[in-house]
C-alpha cells in the first residue's frame, strides 16, 4: 500500500516540478510557481519517508534540522551575495550527488551491472567537478580568490588532460565496476579538473559559469535517478539540466561567445589583448550639481547599472535617483544587459529588491529602440556591455558583443570609481566622446549627492 | 543484461523531461533568471530522495554516514533554494509602494 502511495507522491511531485518553472515565467505568475515548487517537494520528501526500504530515523532527523539550520540563514543573505550563494548552492547539490553515489557504489560495487555503473560514473564524475568549480567559484565571487583570470601557457592542454584521464578511468570501471581503487582515482581527477575549470575564469564571465555549474548540478541529479532507478530524480534533474543550458547559451550569445568556447573553460582569456588604439583623449568630467540640472531637465533618462552598482551597494539610492526624477516629470527606464552583474538576471533582482517597479526594467532590444530618444544615458558601474567599439572596432575583443547602444542618447553620463578599465581590461571608447559627462566617485556617494541636487534643482 | 526495460523508460523519460524543460525554461522572462537559477536548484535537490534512502537503509557505517551528509546537503538547498526564491519573488512589485 506504501509503495503506490509512494508512486503516486512522485508522480505528483514531478507535476509540481514542471508546473513550478512553467508558472515563473511571468512575475504575475511566480508566486503560484515557488509554492507549488515547495509542495512537490514536501511530497517527495514525504513519499520517501515513507518507504520500507528506510530502517532508520535517527541520523535523517538530525541531517535534516541540520540542513534546515544551515539553509535558512543562508536565503536571508543580502541580494548582494545572491551570486555566491548560488555557486554556494550548486557546490551542496553536486556534493550531495556525489555522496550518494560514492554510498551506492561501496554498497553495490560487486554486484553492479554496467549501466548502472556508467550512470554512477556520470553522477559521481559531473558531482565532484561541479563540487570543487562551485567552490572556486564561490571564492573568487566571494572575493576570497582573487577575480582576475589566472592563465598560463598550456592551459588548455593540462585541463583537457586531466579530463581525459578522468574519463578514461571512468571508462575503465564501467567495463570492469569491481575495481575499487579506480573509483577514488576518478573522483580526485573530477574534482581536480573542476579547479582546474574556474582558475582562468574572471568575474566578468562569472554569469556563464555559474549558469552552466547549474546545468551540470541537475545532470548528476538526473544520472542519479538512472543509477536508483527513479524517474523523479530523471525529470527534476533534467529539468534543471536544461535551465541551466539554456541560461549558459543566452549568456554566451550576450557575450558573442560560442558555446564550446565556454565548455573548455577557455574563456577569461579576452584580457590578454587589449587591442585597439589608446589615444590619450581627454575626459570630460562635471560636478553633480551640473549632472543634476541636465537630467532634472530631461525628458527620458535611461539608466544602465553594472556590477559597479552592486559593488557600491548604490541600488536604494539609484531607485531615490529615479523617485526624484519621476516627481520632476522625468521618464525614467532602466536598460539591463543579460550578462550585467554577476549571474543571470543579478540587477534585476537588485533593484526589485531596492522597490524599482519591474516595468520599468527593459531588457536590451527593448532598451535600445528608447535610446535614439534618450536625452541622458546615465551609466552607473557598468563597462564592457556599454562600449561601442563592440559595434564598429574589428580589433576590440569585444568586438561582435551585444551592448546597450548608451552612444545614441543625447547626453551620456558615466559614474564611475576611477578610469582604470573593467574587467576584461578593454579602453572604454565611451568615455573620450564629446557629448559624454564623467563623474568620478564612489556610485552611492555620487547618486546621493545626484538626489539632493535634483531635489534643489528647478525644471 | 535484465535491466535493459528500465534503461529504456529511463531515457524515454530524460528525453521529454529535458524537452518540456527547454521549452518551458525558453518562455521564462529575463527579469526572472535570477529566481529562476534558485527555484531548479531547489527543484535538483531531489537528490535528497535518493540521500534518504542510503541514509536510512544504515547498511554500512559508511554508507550511513555518506547519506547522512548527503541528505544534509540536500536539506540545505530545499530548504534555502524554496526561501529565497520566495524572498526575490515577494520582490518584485509593478508599482512603486508609497512611502
Amino acid at each position: 500500500m506504501n509503495e503506490t502511495f509512494i508512486s503516486i507522491a512522485y508522480l505528483a511531485a514531478s507535476a509540481a516540478f514542471i508546473l513550478a518553472l512553467k508558472w515563473l515565467s511571468s512575475v504575475p505568475t511566480a508566486m503560484r510557481g515557488v509554492i507549488i515548487g515547495a509542495i512537490g517537494m514536501t511530497l517527495a520528501i514525504g513519499g520517501t519517508l515513507l518507504s520500507p526500504e528506510i530502517v532508520s530515523y535517527r541520523y535523517i532527523g538530525i541531517a535534516l534540522v541540520l540542513g534546515a539550520l544551515i539553509g535558512i540563514p543562508m536565503a536571508l543573505m543580502p541580494m548582494t551575495a545572491v551570486p555566491q550563494r548560488t555557486a554556494l548552492s550548486h557546490a551542496f547539490g553536486a556534493l550531495a550527488a556525489a555522496l550518494v553515489g560514492t554510498a551506492e557504489y561501496s554498497l553495490r560495487h560487486d554486484v553492479l551491472d554496467r549501466f548502472t555503473m556508467f550512470a554512477l560514473v556520470i553522477e559521481v564524475l559531473l558531482g565532484s567537478l561541479t563540487f570543487s568549480a562551485s567552490l572556486m567559484a564561490f571564492g573568487k565571487l566571494q572575493e576570497i580568490l582573487p577575480q582576475r583570470p589566472i592563465t598560463y601557457k598550456g592551459q588548455n592542454i593540462v585541463n583537457l588532460a586531466v579530463l581525459g584521464v578522468a574519463l578514461l578511468t571512468g571508462v575503465a570501471l564501467v567495463i570492469n565496476p569491481a575495481n575499487t581503487l579506480l573509483f577514488p582515482v576518478m573522483t580526485i581527477l573530477a574534482f581536480t579538473f573542476g579547479i582546474m575549470l574556474i582558475v582562468p575564469i574572471g568575474g566578468a564571465d562569472m554569469p556563464t559559469v555559474i549558469a552552466l555549474l547549474n546545468s551540470y548540478a541537475g545532470l548528476s541529479a538526473a544520472a542519479m535517478g538512472f543509477a536508483l532507478d527513479n524517474k523523479l530524480l530523471i525529470i527534476a534533474g533534467s529539468l534543471d539540466g536544461a535551465s541551466g543550458l539554456i541560461l549558459s547559451i543566452i549568456m554566451c550569445k550576450a557575450m558573442n561567445r560560442s558555446f564550446s568556447n565556454v565548455l573548455f573553460g577557455a574563456f577569461g582569456q579576452v584580457q590578454t589583448g587589449p587591442a585597439g588604439k589608446v589615444d590619450a583623449k581627454p575626459v570630460k568630467s562635471t560636478t553633480t550639481e551640473e549632472a543634476a540640472s541636465i537630467l532634472a531637465n530631461a525628458n527620458l533618462v535611461v539608466i544602465i547599472p553594472g556590477y559597479g552598482m552592486a559593488v557600491a551597494q548604490a541600488q536604494h539610492k539609484v531607485r531615490e535617483l529615479h523617485d526624484s526624477l519621476v516627481k520632476k516629470g522625468v521618464k525614467v527606464v532602466f536598460a539591463i544587459h543579460p550578462v550585467a552583474g554577476r549571474m543571470p538576471g543579478h540587477m534585476n533582482v537588485l533593484l526589485a529588491e531596492a522597490d524599482v517597479p519591474y516595468d520599468k526594467l527593459l531588457e536590451m532590444e527593448e532598451a535600445n529602440s528608447e535610446l535614439p530618444e534618450a536625452d541622458v544615458s546615465l551609466v552607473i558601474g557598468a563597462n564592457d556591455v556599454t562600449n561601442p567599439a563592440a559595434r564598429h572596432d574589428t580589433n576590440s575583443p569585444v568586438y561582435g558583443m551585444p551592448i546597450i547602444d548608451v552612444d545614441k542618447a543625447r547626453v551620456v553620463m558615466v559614474i564611475k570609481r576611477s578610469m582604470n578599465p573593467g574587467f576584461a581590461g578593454i579602453d572604454n571608447e565611451l568615455y573620450t566622446m564629446d557629448k559624454t559627462l564623467m563623474l568620478f566617485g564612489d556610485a552611492k556617494a555620487v547618486v546621493g549627492e545626484l538626489v539632493k541636487e535634483v531635489a534643489a534643482a528647478d525644471s | 543484461m535484465t535491466h535493459t526495460p528500465d534503461i529504456l523508460s529511463s531515457l524515454y523519460v530524460f528525453l521529454l523531461a529535458t524537452f518540456v524543460g527547454l521549452e518551458v525554461i525558453k518562455r521564462v522572462s529575463p527579469l526572472l533568471h535570477t529566481p529562476l537559477m534558485s527555484l531548479t536548484n531547489a527543484i535538483s535537490a531531489i537528490s535528497i530522495v535518493g540521500a534518504l534512502i542510503i541514509a536510512g537503509r544504515a547498511e554500512t557505517t559508511l554508507s550511513t554516514i555518506l547519506g547522512t551528509l548527503a541528505v544534509t546537503c540536500s536539506m540545505i538547498n530545499v530548504t534555502g533554494g524554496y526561501l529565497i526564491t520566495f524572498r526575490m519573488i515577494k520582490m518584485f512589485k509593478r508599482k512603486a509602494p508609497k512611502k
